[in-house]
Parts: structure tokens; sequence; C-alpha cells
């Protein structure tokens, strides 16, 4: 019997768990260590944002869902990876700190044959001073979408503005990333075009000043060196495509920024030029860069070895090529295939949590050094992807392959991103955009990089009923309901 | 008139340079029976993408 131990139950992990019990039966055990009680759809948290839904509408509790289909779940975050075990025991484990109410602060230890780290990013507020609270926390000038409860609190401060605007206060919104080094833009950019939807909904659109603040360094780039979409016949930047989205609806937008200091109601910033300024708000909601969540590793005689297993910026190292080079020389092959950890081939990293070669876009720095540049982007789609591989090749590893037999490299593989702009079925429109492959492959597709018969992008109703589709879908989905594996990651 | 969806800009701003959708192309993204076609292909465009995905 193997057992298999999956820290973090978000979108990567999760899928990863429900397919090694799929295909695994009871005859092996799959355990699933992640702190929250509730597993939450986290694209919808931009609805919560805006008050369309609430937060019942996407999240639900994990708990029944495991015990139906008899996966192990402990509600605890994971602390530490012993790969080689302990002193008298060679079977390697983790140690977990349990966050449920009963056993809150409780330690405990789980042995694994195979190890899944799909712990997503830690939110490093902290990173800017002012847009965290000093304790790894947001802090209280600015609001986030990250979580379902951070996005009630954006609806609630949202309201407010509101009023203010209709009791004749203009209001400024400040939307984007909070730090140079941010990933994440497509929330923020489906999030402005909320707000803004919103604001006309509510007739207090003309007292709005709605500004985008981003580290990208051009509008569109996304933190994929841009997207060159197939749109009426024409290879069209996703430059042109986003500011004209900005355009007709009269958003201002400041770009190559390094968020450095928030105050109440004003963002110092940093430009790519080396410049400096400020912007006021009355209602700001930036997204924090992330981080990997602190997991810390361990060789049997007890020492630290971190340093080996997971990267600078706490993510895990999988089968990617670290090798530092300049822009130029970066090739879709040094991406991950297998997400396979080259020092203990027991152990995997999927999702947000694996560590990527090098950032996709052009690294940029201003002339004082400060570096301003998106990192890259791991949607909910490739993380679903990485998740259904890594269960595969796992599967076929505990049957007696020896390499993993299953491959989810992000250049290899495309993503679909439909951002929304407001709910209403008839008044909603969204921006569906697929991009092919996601990390640019200048060799097979050169001048940009990308399939032009996979990368498109249009604006529409069909785009927003194929977003409330896929809402109810992938909540069905995670909720493991019948013909769940039908529906596509 | 085509002028009022345009009205917004000044000239020289960086959104002067900018394509902006006019009435028709505006009419479209909301046009029922039109959308519908587009749904069609979004879904094609996004199951392509996927079956490209998976190896
Ligand atoms: C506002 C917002 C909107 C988004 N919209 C889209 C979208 O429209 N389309 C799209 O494709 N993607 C979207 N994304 C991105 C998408 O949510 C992520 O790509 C996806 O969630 C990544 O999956 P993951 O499994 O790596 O991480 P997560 O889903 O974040 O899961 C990580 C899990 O690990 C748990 N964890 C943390 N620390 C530990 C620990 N120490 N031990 C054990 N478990 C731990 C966490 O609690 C969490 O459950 C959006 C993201 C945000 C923030």
């Amino acid at each position: 019997m193997a057992k298999i131990v999956i820290m973090g139950g978000g979108v990567s992990g999760h899928t990863a768990a429900s397919f090694l019990n799929k295909w695994l039966g009871k005859e092996h055990e799959v355990i699933v260590v992640t702190p929250n009680s509730q597993w939450n759809w986290i694209p919808s948290n931009i609805w919560v944002g805006v008050g369309e839904m609430s937060k019942e509408d996407v999240v639900f509790p994990l708990a029944p869902v495991y015990e139906k289909v008899g996966i192990d779940y402990r509600q605890a975050k994971a602390i530490s990876i012993h790969p080689e075990g302990k002193q008298d025991d060679d079977a390697p484990y983790i140690t977990i700190e349990y966050t449920n109410q009963e056993k809150a602060g409780q330690k405990d230890e789980i042995t694994y044959d195979y190890l899944i780290n799909a712990t997503g990013p830690k939110l490093n507020f902290d990173a800017t001073p002012g847009l965290g609270n000093g304790q790894g926390q947001m802090g209280e000038h600015t609001v986030s979408v990250c979580t379902a409860d951070h996005a009630i609190h954006a609806n609630h401060e949202l309201e407010k503005c509101i009023e203010k605007m209709k009791a004749g206060e203009r209001q400024k919104f400040l939307i984007g990333t909070g730090h140079g080094m941010c990933t994440c833009q497509g929330a923020a950019f489906e999030y402005i075009f909320n707000i803004e939807h919103k604001l006309k909904e509510r007739d207090v659109r003309d007292m709005a000043d709605i500004t985008y603040i981003s580290n990208e360094s051009f509008l569109g780039d996304f933190g994929m060196g841009g997207i060159h979409f197939n749109m009426g016949g024409y290879a069209t930047s996703s430059k042109v495509f986003a500011e004209s989205l900005y355009t007709e609806r009269g958003m201002d937008w400041i770009i190559g920024a390094h968020v450095n200091k928030v105050e109440a109601g004003k963002a110092h910033y940093e430009l790519l030029d080396g410049s400096t300024g400020e912007q006021e708000f009355d209602f700001a909601m930036l997204i924090p860069p992330f981080a990997g969540v602190g997991l810390k590793v361990y060789a049997k005689d007890g020492s630290d070895i971190t340093d080996t297993i997971i990267a600078p910026n706490g993510f895990m190292k999988v089968d990617a090529d670290y090798t530092a080079k300049p822009y130029e020389e970066w090739r879709a092959s040094d991406w991950p295939k297998t997400l396979q950890n080259q020092t203990y081939k027991n152990m995997f990293a999927i999702g947000i949590a694996f560590a990527p070669p090098h950032l996709i876009s052009k690294p940029m720095q201003s002339p004082n050094g400060t570096a301003i540049n998106p990192t890259p982007p791991r949607t909910g789609m490739p993380s679903a992807m990485m998740g259904k591989a890594v269960a595969q090749s796992i599967v076929d590893m505990i049957k007696g392959a020896e390499e993993p037999t299953h491959t989810a490299s992000m250049s290899e593989m495309g993503a679909a991103c439909v951002a929304s702009a407001g709910k209403g079925l008839f008044s909603g429109t969204a921006a569906a955009m697929t991009v092919y492959p996601i990390v640019p492959d200048f060799e097979k597709y050169p001048g940009v990089g990308r399939d032009m018969n996979g990368t498109s992008g249009e604006l529409g109703l069909a785009a927003h009923w194929v977003k409330h589709i896929l809402h109810h879908l992938f909540l069905w989905k995670a909720k493991l309901k019948p013909g769940w594996t039908l529906i596509p990651e | 008139m085509a002028t009022e969806h345009v009205s917004h800009i000044k000239p020289y701003s960086p959104q002067f340079g900018v394509m902006i959708p006019l009435g028709f192309q505006k009419f479209l993204r909301t046009c029922v029976i039109y959308q519908l076609f587009r749904f069609i292909a979004i879904n094609i465009r996004m199951t392509v993408l996927i079956l490209k995905s998976h190896h």
C-alpha cells in the first residue's frame, strides 16, 4: 500500500488528490493536509468583491466531500518536510500543525511514499510597507480579493464609496499591483472592470476617477510578456486590446510601477524610468506579491537543507533549468515538465508552489536598481493540469514506472482566461482570451512566440456566459459530484 | 452618432493613440444572436486548447 500526502487543498492539490483517490482506489492512502475548512473557487471572489455573489456561492466545506470519497483530510498546515526520515527511521515524513478548533496548535507527523507540494502562495502583503499590517496580514489602507473574506471586506468598502458618491462626493479608485514583483495582474484587470461596471449600474460612474496601477511594462503584459491575439485577421498585441478596453471605459493607467509604500489614502510608487510619484485614493485594491509558504526541509541528521530544495522565493525546485541566464537565452525547454523534485524523486510541486526557472516577461529595473517586472502567472487551468499529470505519474510509479510518465509544462500547454465585467446574463460582458502556449516558444513560433491559431481574444456576452458556466462547472467538479471527471481542467 | 464613443478622449493623451470601438462593434458585443455563434466558437476554441494541452 502506498501513502500519498498532498500539502495544500486548493486548485492544484484538490485536483491531484481527487484523481489519485479515484485511480488508486481503497488499496492506497491519499491524505490531504490543508489549513482551511472550506474550498474556495478563487476566480469568483471577484464577483464577491462587487457584491454580485456571497461567500457561500464561492466556497464549500471540504470535510464532507473528502469523507464521501474516502480521502483522509487533515485540517492543518504543513510546517516541514523530512525527505530522508529521522535517525532511527528511514520513512520520509512531514510535520503539520492542526488549524481546526478541536486540535488547534497541536503538532503531528505524517509519513509518506509520495509527497505533493500544492501549497500555493503566501500573500506577502508585508513586502510593501503599509500594504501589510507588519504581521503578515493585509493592512488597513487597502482591500484585496485574494480570499473570499477579503472580497467581502472589499465590497463593504466599495459600498461606502458608492454612498459617498451618491451624496455628491467624488471618489478615487486605484486598482492594480502593490509591488514591483507581483503576479496575478489578471485578477486586478478583472476587478477594475467589475468595479467600473458596478459604478455604472449604480449611476455613480461620473463621480469616480478610476486608475489602474501595475508593474507590467505595458498594459496587457499579464506577466506573460504580452500576447498576440488573432483578432479580425490581425495579429494584435494584448497592449492594443487592453488599452482599448481601458480607454473605452475612461480609465487611466500607470504602468511600470513599483508601489513602495502605502499610507491612508495614498500610494507611493517608483516607475521604470526612475521617477517617483504618488497616487491618492479613496478605495484601493492592490494585489500583494506572492511568495512560497515558508516550508522548511531537513535532512536525516536534522540539518536544514531548505536551500537545496526551496528556491529563494520560497517555491519548490522541480525539473526546471534554474541556470541563471539572460533573457535572450531563455528557452521554452527551461520550464519543468514532470514537476518532480530532482533531489528527492518522490516529491513533486504543482500550481503556484513550484519554482519557475525565470520570469516570462522581460526582466526590467529602474535606474535605481529596483526590479519592476511581473512574475510568472500560474493560473487555474495550468495548476489543475499539473495536478492531474502528477497524479497520473504517481499512479504509474506506484505500478512500477521508474520515472514520471506524464508532463504538464507551461511551455507546452495553453490557458484560457475569461475576465468578466459585470454579472447580469444580458448586461455583463467579458473578455475571453486563449493563449497557446503559456510560456512563449520563440523557436517553435518565431516572432511572437505563440501559435496564432490557438491565441485569441474577444469581448462580449458569449464570453460572459462561458464565465458563468465555468463557475458552476468547476464548483460541481470540485465537489466531486456525479460526472466530475468529464469536466476538463 | 459615432463621435459619442470617442468624445471623452483628450488629444495627445495616452488614450489618443488607442483603438476605440464604435457603435456597431459595441452592438455586436451584446447582440444575443451574434453572441450565440460566438459562444459556440469560444467553446470550440477552448476545447481544442484543452486537447492540445494534455500530454
Ligand atoms: C482574485 C483572483 C482571481 C483569479 N482569477 C482567476 C481566473 O479567472 N482564472 C484562472 O485560471 N486563475 C485565476 N486566479 C488564479 C488561481 O486562483 C490560481 O492559479 C490557483 O488558485 C492556483 O492553484 P494552487 O493550487 O497553486 O494554489 P491555491 O489554489 O491557492 O491553493 C493552495 C492551498 O494550499 C493551502 N496552504 C497554504 N499553506 C499551506 C501549508 N503550509 N500547508 C498545507 N496547505 C497550505 C492553502 O490554504 C490553499 O488551500 C485568480 C486568483 C486570484 C487571487
